[in-house]
């Protein structure tokens, strides 16, 4: 049978007694305000301990001259297991609109889905595509409505509509903002780094999706968590094209190939 | 003041794993037989893997009371579905349906780690793997349950099996023919029924030839952490075929 681990909930007793020094010395009882459901608050963080899984990744997403270009990796890792590395991170909302995922697996792959069904449904009801702005909006709200439930998504929704390219941060606390560039996941420092260092708005396509590229394998070398395939998809005024999908271990040595020193040469030509 | 702690739980783990490879026109899914809770066994013969439509078949390892709970909502699924559109369900749309289930139930969700096999729209073999909540992806072969982290690098190693995300695209389906999948089931067999791992009795559902299985199941008794029974279930243009293979019963 397994346990509950109720750690979590054990009266803070001790600790009070041994921390005086910064509650100024005031003894007063400690209580801990536990809910009305006993048990509820274990039983959610069982739940979420069998969510774990693709919580580490890097994703991002940024606006330039041409549209807007997307990357992500493919790496799902469970604590120190590598579950899988060939998820899809890039979810096709429909054929002019991209969601990445980050964090829970399961929340965004249902959740972009669920979006992709409700903008069809707003493009039969109102014969317009609907913009990058209303359907973020949409999933900012449903994911605001399940607020403190235990979903993790860290999504950024990159489209092209009426106004041009658009890109929005949405996440599961009901975060949504707009911006130009955008990492999300464990490995975002590092892409960061070289996202920022190489942008110019006015990039071409091969250019901008070289940099997304090179953003991606340098965050997949350095962040355990992140590794697989890079993908990167390219939206523009047509719909969303997925440019290149290439295993990063072939990356590395494409961007550092190994060059054969003196010594080993004169061993192989012996 | 201590607070009351919890001394119940909603899940078990009846332990067990299952694993599935799709090959160019036939899916293998296998599973064990052995159905645990802690140390005690509960029963040598139980089945894992359940037909779920004509050309489809999921194996699932957890809790057997939410695997049974599963595959009956998704049997009557099956049974709405096919009054509505007069024809069987596909394993991709099936696939979909089971991630659904699946995550219909997030805030409480089925403790089960399902594999799902069958031949798709074109014939060809096809296997999805699953997390407890519903995140699922289409990939060549998959093991799932208390042995897979075991079984995978084994098959990883064997299988090579080409991502699906890089472009230009390259098949997920193993492109191993049925005796070179054979031979490599048996291999895989032998050397991952040397863990020790109670839990772990693998079956294999395969299409592959019966003096493999058989071969393979002798391998199998010479491991001395394993034992009950395979069940070892094929998927083909031919239809569904069953098969056990005895092992040892310690």
């Amino acid at each position: 049978m397994m346990k509950l681990d109720t750690s979590g909930l054990e009266s803070y007793t001790s600790q009070f007694g041994a921390s005086s020094e910064l509650s100024g010395g005031i003894s007063t009882s400690p209580s801990f305000e536990l809910p009305s459901i006993t048990d509820f608050d274990g039983f959610q963080k069982e739940a979420i301990q069998m969510v774990k899984p693709a919580k580490g990744t890097t994703t991002l997403a940024f606006i330039f001259k041409e549209g807007v270009m997307v990357a992500a990796d493919s790496r799902a890792s469970m604590g120190g297991y590598i579950s899988s590395q060939s998820v899809k991170k890039i979810i096709e909302i429909n054929p002019y609109m991209l969601g990445t995922m980050a964090g829970g697996a399961a929340d965004c792959q249902f959740w972009h889905r669920n979006l992709g069904i409700k903008c069809r449904l707003h493009e039969l009801a109102n014969k317009r595509r609907i913009s990058v702005t209303g359907a973020s909006k949409l999933l900012a709200n449903i994911l605001y409505s399940y607020r403190g439930m235990g979903l993790s998504v860290g999504t950024m929704i990159a489209g092209w509509d009426e106004t041009g390219p658009g890109l929005y941060y949405v996440d599961s606390e009901g975060g949504r903002l707009k911006g130009s560039r955008f990492s999300v996941g464990s490995g975002s420092p590092y892409a960061y780094g070289v996202l920022d260092n190489g942008y110019r708005y006015d990039m071409s396509v091969e250019e901008a999706a070289e940099l997304a590229r090179r953003a991606i394998y340098h965050a997949t070398f350095r962040d355990g968590a992140s590794g697989g395939v890079a993908s990167v998809y390219y939206v523009g005024s047509t719909g969303w094209k997925k440019l290149s999908g290439d295993d990063v271990g072939e990356l590395h040595y494409k961007y550092y190939p190994v060059v054969p020193s003196p010594v080993e040469q004169e061993m192989v030509e012996e | 003041m201590t607070k009351q702690q919890a001394n119940w739980s909603p899940y078990d783990n009846n332990g067990g794993s299952c694993v599935a490879i799709a090959g160019a026109d036939y899916c293998v899914i296998a599973a064990d037989t052995r159905m645990s809770t802690g140390y005690s066994i509960l029963t040598r013969d139980y089945s894992k893997i359940c037909q779920l439509a004509d050309k489809c078949v999921m194996a699932s390892s957890g809790f057997q009371a939410d695997v049974k709970a599963l595959q009956k909502v998704l049997a009557s699924r099956h049974l709405i579905y096919q009054h509505q559109h007069n024809k069987q369900m596909s394993c991709p749309a099936m696939g979909q349906l089971l991630s659904n289930t699946l995550y219909y139930k997030r805030f409480f969700p089925y403790y089960s780690f399902n594999v799902l096999g069958g031949l798709d729209n074109e014939g060809k073999g096809c296997v999805f793997t699953y997390d407890a909540v519903g995140s699922y992806e289409r990939v060549g072969y998959s093991s799932q349950g208390s042995g897979s982290t075991l079984i995978m690098p084994f098959l990883d190693n064997q299988l090579k099996s080409p991502s699906p995300l890089l472009l230009p695209a390259v098949d997920a389906v193993t492109p191993l023919s049925e005796s070179e999948a054979v031979d490599l089931v048996k291999t895989v067999f032998a050397s991952c029924h040397r863990e020790r791992h109670i839990h772990f009795v693998v079956v294999m559902l395969w299409s592959g030839t019966v003096d493999f299985v058989n071969d393979t199941c002798k391998e199998l008794t010479k491991e001395n952490s394993h034992g009950d029974k395979v069940e070892i279930v094929i998927v083909n243009a031919d239809g569904i075929h069953r098969e056990f293979m005895d092992l040892r019963k310690d």
